[in-house]
Parts: structure tokens; C-alpha cells; sequence
């Protein structure tokens, strides 16, 4: 992987010397992509500026005004994070904060953990199918998760049952951390699957037959090399489903069970914006402490991020 | 005063302090009975060692999946056929309704219009970025800014926009971006996200802004990825701009264009926060995804929300048989 890379960028430094890649004037092109960029911004930059003014400023002049007047508080961020009778929040934004840790955290490890396995099955356990069961798995990537809300309801609170025979009892999860660590585990399978497998099934043949023969179990090849050597695609899943889920509000809202205590911060903010309509200071600062966590995990962690989006669409 | 701050801060730790208790003990309750299978299922050898092995890898997964996606898309399937209650069988009624109820026909409309406008948009938009970022220096940090939105979720993205989109009575100063910007230019700003069609638009732009950073930097690797001979070739006969990206540049990535173009399709439309955020559905704007989270959660209609999540289902059906055919061919050259 190594050396190949290496001469990408050798090749990406020649043709830098090329005439003909230069000559679409590379000045009209930082141009346009700076104007682009600009654009692209601004508008989070606005909220960003909004969220420092006090509540008249915001109501009696725009945010870029700012800059030829400046006056900033921090009162907004205070409101929203301790929470005042104004703000509709008695304890703030803290509680949904951490929920959103809560439930984000396990749901990022089982799904991984899970994946790795499956995907370790279907690259080097080789069995009759399956391929045509990778596939499949693949498939149900274009499953709309709206289409599993009802039926994994029924499964928690129902169980589920052949006629009368009862075969599962209900999980009695609705409601609960566990009942929004599940759909969201089995939601991110299919990609999951399908990341790990692209880069599990391309590690070195030696090294596998290797322990084979000496009589290593498939568990202590998937713990003892397996694992190690996945932990790159492994770190690159992590960073997109931990944005995933963090930033997700269907499966949030629908599995919550309408009870706001466990709910994400993101849904919480989802749900402050009808009361908040008018208080531009409460939703410009709570948008932003929102934003805040995945901005940080994005802008630290973005060349493993890209790295994993990668892994499956170009060769 | 201060008492008072104390005692909720007390009140705080008791009640947030057991929801760490119950992630930690959930992760490590998982860990131990997967190490407790994978010892025990170790200890197998001969002939079973290799089916235990199967089982243990891949049930966990299939289990999920099965009861998770398949089973509900096959059960889904069967509501769309039935009533409100999932009591009675009623035949293509619900989709019947679908296509011939009149406020339906906004939705499917709009649906459409996502379906026809976001995708293209915002995969040509990503092209353009990532040809312009490959012939200039210092690409970095425009890159990061322009991928910034992917790391912001929907309502985040959806709260920024309504803050531009945001107007303010004729005679009150305007805060809105838009509407001061238009202001300026001579026009009269309007009540920009209650006013339809326009509105759909607007949402539009916010898809848009989100996505477009995702396209590019795919597109931006394959077209790294294009060989610096062909291209010096090329120059060498003369081709540059246009030329050189019609006929070398874009041949090049087509596939990954194609790529990138499917997974946007999808997004699009099983995107469902920012309708729901900015208008619910509302002012006419409401899309499938949305109104099929209303149809069962709000007015509690199962059989016509199944129906137009099957609806949905078939529209992107598609993009899975050509992505399938794809990735099998792909496997067939390995």
C-alpha cells in the first residue's frame, strides 16, 4: 500500500510541472475554489458570531454588523448550558449531552466488533454461499430504516410471535439506552460489513495460511492477527458511525419512546427549535455546542475519516 | 442562592451518574460473553471446529440483520397491503391512495423534484471543486472547509440555513442573510420558507451544502488517481481546459462519478431532518420520508406509511441492482 502511495504523490509533483494541467490557469481555479469556500462558510460562520451577541443586537441588527460595532457575551452559552426559566430548560443542555455520549459510545463499539467478525467469517471462512450472503448483506444497505421503525417497536415491546406461539419475548428495551444502542447496531451492519470485508479480505494470504498450519483456531487468527492488523479500517468506521450516530435524530426520536430524559442532545435541539423560535441566542448557542463534539472528532480525525470513505468507492 | 445551585448540582451527578454506570457495564457485559463463546467455541476441534467457528462469527450479525432489515422490509411489505391497524387485508388500496389523494400528489411531486434536482447538483458541484482543487496549491484548507457540513448533522445544518433564511417584518431591520442581501440589490425580501415552491429550493441548497463535500473528496482521489502520463500526453497533443477534462479527466472517473451519484440518490431520499426540522413537512415541503414518519407516528396509519416506504424501496431499487452488478464484476476481475 505503502509504495504505491508513495508514487501517487511522486506522479501528483510531475504533473504539477505540466504545462498542460497548469495552463487551465490554475489562478482562475484557487479563485473560484476560494469563492466556493467562502460561501460555504459563511453561514456557519454567521451562527458561530450570533451565538457571542446579546438577544437585542441579534433583533436589531445582522450578525456581520458585529464587526463594525463589536460587543460579545458569553451570557448565551451560560443560559443554555446551566439552563434559566427563560430557556424552557431547567438544567440545561448538560443531561442531553451526555446522553448523546451514552448512547453514541456503545453504539459505535458493538457494531463494530460484531462487523469484524462477520466480515472475517466471509473473507477467510469460506463456505458454500457465502459470497451470494455478502451480497445479500450488501444489499440491505438500501433498506430505509423508517421501514424497521414499526416492526422493531413490535419486537420490543411485543416480542414476537408465529400465530399464538410466542418465540421471542418482548425486550422490554423501549425506552431505554438499549433500545436505541440496538436499531442503531443493526442498522450500521451492512456498512459496516461491507467496509471491513474490502480491507480484510486483503491482507496478506502467507500470513493467514501461515498460522493455519501451525494449527491456530480461526479465533486466535481473528484475535491474534485479525484484529491488529484491521485496526485502520476499523478506526475509519469508528469516526463515521461515531458522526453517524451523534448526529442522528430519526432513530433517536422514534426509539426514545417520546420520554426526552434519554434524549441526544441533537434530538433535544430538534425539539427546542419550535420552542425557541423566536430566541436566536438559545438555538445559535445550543446549535453550536451540538456541533461542537463532532467538529472537534472531525477536524482531529479527518484523514482517517477520508481514508474510510474511500476504502469502498475507489480503487 | 448558592445553597440552591448546590442542591441541583447533587440532584445533577444522581441523576446522570447511573446512565455512565449502564454504557460501561453494557460494553463490558458484551465483551465478557463474547470472550466467554470464543473460549469455550475454541476448545472445538476436528471436524466441528470449523461450523462452530461459522456460527460464532456469523450469527450475531445475521441474527440482527435478519431481525433488524429483512424481516421488517418483508413485513412492511405485507402492512402496505393491509388497514390503519394492520387488521385487515385491503388489497392495493393504500397505494391507490397514495397516487390518487390530492395532497399526496405535493408530496410525489416534491419527492420527484429531490429526486431529479439534489443528486445532480450536488455531484456536478463536487466535480467542479475537485477538478479546480487539483490544479491549484495549497488545497488543504479550502478541502476541509468545503467538508466541514458532513460533520454537522441535519438539524445543526438546518438551524444554520433558517438563521439566513430568517426574515424579519418590513420596517424591522433584517438579520437574515438573504433577505439583507436582497435588500441591498433593490428587492423586497420575502417570508422565504413559508412561500412555496420556492421553498422547496431552499431546502435544497441545504442538502446541497452538506453534501457537496462528500462528492468532492471522492471524486478529488479518483481524479488524483488519474495517471500523470495520460494527462501529460494529452497536453502534449495540444488538449488543456475543457478539452483535456472531456476527453481524458472525466472518462477517467466516470465510474467513480457514477458512484458517488447513487450513494447521493439514496441519501436523498431517505433524507428526513431537514424537512422535518426547518417546516415539518409544512408549507409545502413534506417529502415521502417525512410524511411516512407522520402517517405512522403522528396519525397512525400503518398500512399507508408501509406503503410509501415500499414506494421509496422501489425507487432506489435500481441503484442497488446496478451497484450489485458493480461490485460483482469488480470481484470478478480480482
Amino acid at each position: 500500500m505503502k509504495p504505491s502511495k508513495r508514487q501517487s504523490r511522486k506522479a501528483a509533483k510531475i504533473a504539477d510541472h505540466n504545462p498542460g494541467r497548469k495552463l487551465f490557469g490554475s489562478r482562475v481555479a484557487t479563485i473560484s475554489v476560494w469563492i466556493v469556500t467562502f460561501i460555504w462558510t459563511v453561514p456557519t460562520f454567521g451562527i458561530l458570531v450570533t451565538s457571542f451577541r446579546t438577544k437585542t443586537d441579534i433583533v436589531n441588527s445582522g450578525w456581520w454588523s458585529a464587526f463594525t460595532h463589536p460587543h460579545f457575551t458569553l451570557s448565551n452559552y451560560h443560559a443554555v448550558i446551566f439552563g434559566t426559566a427563560d430557556s424552557g430548560l431547567q438544567n440545561g443542555v448538560l443531561p442531553f449531552f451526555i446522553n448523546s455520549f451514552v448512547i453514541t459510545i456503545p453504539a459505535v463499539i458493538f457494531p463494530i466488533a460484531i462487523a469484524t467478525m462477520a466480515a472475517y467469517c466471509l473473507a477467510w471462512v469460506k463456505f458454500r454461499g457465502s459470497d451470494a450472503l455478502f451480497f445479500f448483506i450488501f444489499a440491505l444497505q438500501i433498506v430505509p430504516i423508517q421501514m424497521s421503525l414499526i416492526p422493531l417497536l413490535q419486537l420490543f415491546t411485543g416480542g414476537v410471535h408465529i400465530g399464538t406461539i410466542r418465540i421471542i419475548p418482548p425486550l422490554g428495551i423501549a425506552g431505554k439506552f438499549a433500545g436505541i444502542w440496538l436499531p442503531h447496531t443493526m442498522f450500521a451492519l451492512p456498512l459496516a460489513i461491507y467496509l471491513l470485508h474490502n480491507f480484510i479480505s486483503a491482507l496478506p494470504k502467507d500470513l493467514m495460511e501461515a498460522a493455519y498450519v501451525d494449527g491456530a483456531s480461526h479465533f486466535t487468527v481473528f484475535r491474534r492477527i485479525v484484529l491488529p492488523l484491521s485496526i485502520p479500517a476499523i478506526a475509519a468506521f469508528a469516526i463515521f458511525q461515531f458522526l453517524w450516530v451523534w448526529n442522528d435524530l430519526l432513530v433517536a426520536l422514534s426509539f426514545s419512546g417520546g420520554t426526552q430524559g434519554i434524549f441526544p442532545i441533537n434530538a433535544k435541539l430538534s425539539a427546542m427549535v419550535g420552542a425557541w423560535g423566536a430566541h436566536w441566542e438559545y438555538l445559535t448557542a445550543g446549535a453550536f455546542i451540538t456541533i461542537a463534539v463532532p467538529l472537534v472528532v472531525f477536524f482531529s480525525l479527518q484523514r482517517y475519516f477520508v481514508r474510510g470513505l474511500l476504502a469502498g468507492s475507489v480503487k | 442562592m448558592h445553597q440552591e445551585s448546590e442542591g441541583m448540582s447533587m440532584n445533577f451527578w444522581s441523576e446522570n451518574l447511573p446512565k455512565f454506570g449502564q454504557m460501561f457495564g453494557a460494553i463490558a457485559i458484551f465483551f465478557a460473553v463474547l470472550l466467554a463463546i470464543f473460549f469455550i467455541a475454541g476448545k472445538a476441534n476436528g471436524r466441528t471446529a470449523r461450523p462452530i467457528a461459522i456460527v460464532v462469527f456469523l450469527g450475531p450479525a445475521l441474527l440482527l440483520l435478519i431481525f433488524g432489515l429483512f424481516g421488517p422490509a418483508v413485513k412492511t411489505l405485507l402492512y402496505s397491503f393491509k388497514d390503519s391497524y394492520g387488521q385487515k387485508w385491503v388489497g392495493f388500496h393504500n397505494y391507490h391512495w397514495l397516487f390518487t389523494n390530492q395532497q399526496m400528489r405535493q408530496v410525489l411531486v416534491n419527492t420527484i423534484l429531490w429526486f431529479a434536482i439534489t443528486p445532480i447538483a450536488t455531484t456536478a458541484l463536487g466535480l467542479f471543486l475537485a477538478v479546480m482543487l487539483d490544479r491549484m496549491k495549497r488545497e488543504s484548507i479550502p478541502k476541509s472547509l468545503l467538508f466541514m457540513p458532513m460533520a454537522i448533522s441535519f438539524v445543526g445544518a438546518s438551524i444554520i440555513w433558517q438563521f439566513v433564511y430568517n426574515f424579519a417584518n418590513p420596517g424591522d431591520p433584517q438579520t437574515g442573510l438573504l433577505s439583507a442581501i436582497v435588500l441591498k440589490l433593490g428587492g423586497h425580501p420575502a417570508n422565504w420558507i413559508l412561500n412555496g415552491p420556492l421553498n422547496n429550493f431552499l431546502l435544497m441548497i441545504i442538502f446541497v451544502w452538506v453534501e457537496t463535500g462528500f462528492a468532492m473528496v471522492i471524486l478529488s482521489a479518483a481524479i488524483k488517481a488519474v495517471p500523470a502520463d495520460i494527462v501529460e500526453a494529452s497536453a502534449l497533443d495540444g488538449a488543456s481546459g475543457w478539452k483535456q477534462f472531456r476527453g481524458v479527466t472525466f472518462p477517467m472517473v466516470r465510474g467513480t462519478f457514477i458512484v458517488v451519484f447513487a450513494t447521493m440518490v439514496v441519501t436523498c431520499l431517505k433524507l428526513f431532518d431537514i424537512v422535518r426540522t426547518v417546516t415539518g413537512g409544512n408549507f409545502g415541503t413534506s417529502v415521502l420520508s417525512n410524511e411516512m414518519y407522520s402517517e405512522i407516528f403522528v396519525r397512525f396509519e400503518q398500512g399507508k406509511g408501509s406503503a410509501m416506504a415500499i414506494v421509496l424501496f422501489l425507487m432506489v431499487t435500481p441503484i442497488l441492482v446496478y451497484n450489485v452488478y458493480n461490485l460483482r464484476r469488480e470481484r470478478a476481475i480480482r
